[in-house]
């Protein structure tokens, strides 16, 4: 019993440093480059967008995991069996009733989110209610409600907003520097927007490994075996999640609406490296998830 | 001095019995919460068996003797300590499965969408008073494990607190299920 409780405790502390280091991370950027660059509007600008995105990060990041996923909201009469099912594993586990999502996608996933049991959500995808089967379906929406009882949700949905953000600005701005601002460098007029794009294309790239230790350090890939461990006990049957696990990382569908912000949300890496492409060094920093080998064995431990 | 010392032993052994007495009351309370859950769905189940039986009635007439037994279990649902409701609800499980055998022989029985719904509904209402069941059990060994740990189990006695019992499934839910044609 001690362990969940401190799990909570901790998954809270956590969310209010992520927090806070995000603001200090942000102003002191803002403040460094107005002094660098001459700037003077541009340490204001930088607590302002701190504040108002940590503000948001609090209230609306679920809101904004489930939008950015394409997920819509469903009733009982939408969608029966998942509803009940839901409905089910609420009940076992004393916590109030989510909101439920579904993903239209072929690929199988899920997630949690919100930023307490009573502000919560889950949302699966359409692949998942097709080809899974009860007990596997019962294993992963044990799991998800495992991340709302001990406050994963809360700190994984913070984090789509202040870190994910950064990560998503720092691939957009590579890309853009790489391929797109070598072409344009000929236009005298793009040039100093060009320039200026790149200059933070390079800041952010340079932050980037820096931003993933973060997401690492905030994190921890142990509470996807933490979340395992709980939601078999919720439905007794840890076989059931084991092959849910099994069929969602052997699926070779990619989920279309994944990205690095919110790929730490799904029950598993919803991101798949392109094939014949060795992992590079670089894309085992950004693992957000356990391996699923690992999961999966130690599922059917319990099992026996 | 040495009267200061032991009031100040007495005052934090007084604290310390009080929180162990709160904590207490806090989980005795959770267990109470959680049998009144399983009561909820006892109830609805409660609510769902005349409209089944309505429907069934139109269809199949001669199967009275079932409709009475069903009636009988549905008010012992309602009846007793929890624990002789519980018992009333396994029974009762077992009767509508007989029922649900018989509207095999009634197609237009069996294609009735109303029937086909309350099927569902009464299936359902078994997985969440089963759902109940488990989370009412694992609120009874959080309530059993703190009144028997060193050192609450010196005062839990004293104060009141006895330990909960586990409802525990009927031998025909632990059964093998025989599938017969």
């Amino acid at each position: 019993m001690a362990t969940i409780y401190t799990h909570i405790s901790e998954n809270k502390w956590r969310s209010v440093l992520t927090m806070t280091v995000f603001v200090a991370l942000v102003i002191g950027l803002g403040y460094v480059f107005g002094v660098a660059l001459r700037l003077p509007w541009l340490l204001p600008l930088a607590i302002f967008v701190a504040i108002a995105q940590s503000f948001s990060a609090y209230w609306w990041s679920d809101k904004v995991a489930l939008a950015i996923s394409g997920a819509h909201e469903v009733d009982k009469a939408a969608a029966p069996e998942l509803y009940r099912i839901v409905e089910n594993i609420s009940i076992t586990s004393g916590l109030p009733m989510p909101r439920v999502y579904v993903i239209d996608d072929p690929s199988p996933n899920a997630f949690a989110t919100g930023r307490d049991p009573q502000h919560a959500a889950v949302a699966v995808t359409t692949g998942l209610l097709g080809k899974l089967d009860k007990p596997e379906l019962e294993g992963v929406l044990a799991h998800e409600f495992s991340h709302i009882g001990n406050y994963d949700i809360r700190l994984s949905s913070i984090i789509v907003i202040l870190v994910g953000f950064v990560v998503l600005m720092s691939d957009f701005f590579l890309r853009y520097t790489f391929w797109g601002g070598g072409r344009r460098s000929n236009n005298r007029d793009d040039g100093q927007v060009g320039m200026i794009l790149m200059l933070v294309g390079i800041v952010l790239a340079l932050l980037s490994p820096l931003i993933a230790t973060l997401m690492q350090l905030a994190i921890s890939r142990k509470r996807e075996l933490l979340a395992d461990a709980d939601g078999a006990l919720l439905t007794r049957n840890p076989n059931g999640l084991a092959d849910a696990l099994q069929k969602i990382t052997s699926d070779p569908q990619p989920l279309r609406s994944a990205n690095k912000a919110t790929a730490h949300l799904f029950i598993s890496s919803p991101l798949r490296d392109p094939e014949g492409k060795k992992r590079g060094f670089m894309a085992g920093l950004f693992d957000t998830h356990p391996d699923p080998a690992l999961r999966i064995a130690k599922l059917r431990e319990m099992a026996l | 001095m040495g009267i200061w010392i032991a009031l100040g032993v007495v005052v934090v052994l007084g604290a310390l019995v009080v929180s162990m007495y709160n904590s207490l009351i806090t989980r005795r309370n959770r267990v109470q919460e959680a049998a009144s859950d399983i009561d909820v769905q006892l109830k609805r189940r409660y609510d769902l068996i005349p409209n089944l039986v309505n429907t069934v009635k139109g269809y199949a007439t001669h199967e009275r003797e079932l409709f009475e037994k069903v009636t009988a279990e549905r008010a012992a649902l309602v009846t007793g300590s929890t624990g002789d409701r519980i018992k009333a609800s396994n029974e009762l499980t077992e009767t509508l499965k007989s029922i649900f055998a018989v509207a095999e022989a009634y197609p237009d029985l069996k294609a009735n969408q109303n029937f086909l719904s309350l099927q569902a509904e009464l299936t359902d209402t078994q997985d969440k008073i089963m759902a109940a069941q488990r989370f009412y059990n694992s609120n009874v060994r959080d309530f059993n494990t703190a009144i028997q740990v060193f050192p609450t189990n010196l005062f839990a006695q004293l104060l009141g607190f006895s330990a909960f019992q586990f409802i525990e499934a009927t031998d025909t839910e632990t059964a093998n299920v025989e599938v017969k044609f």
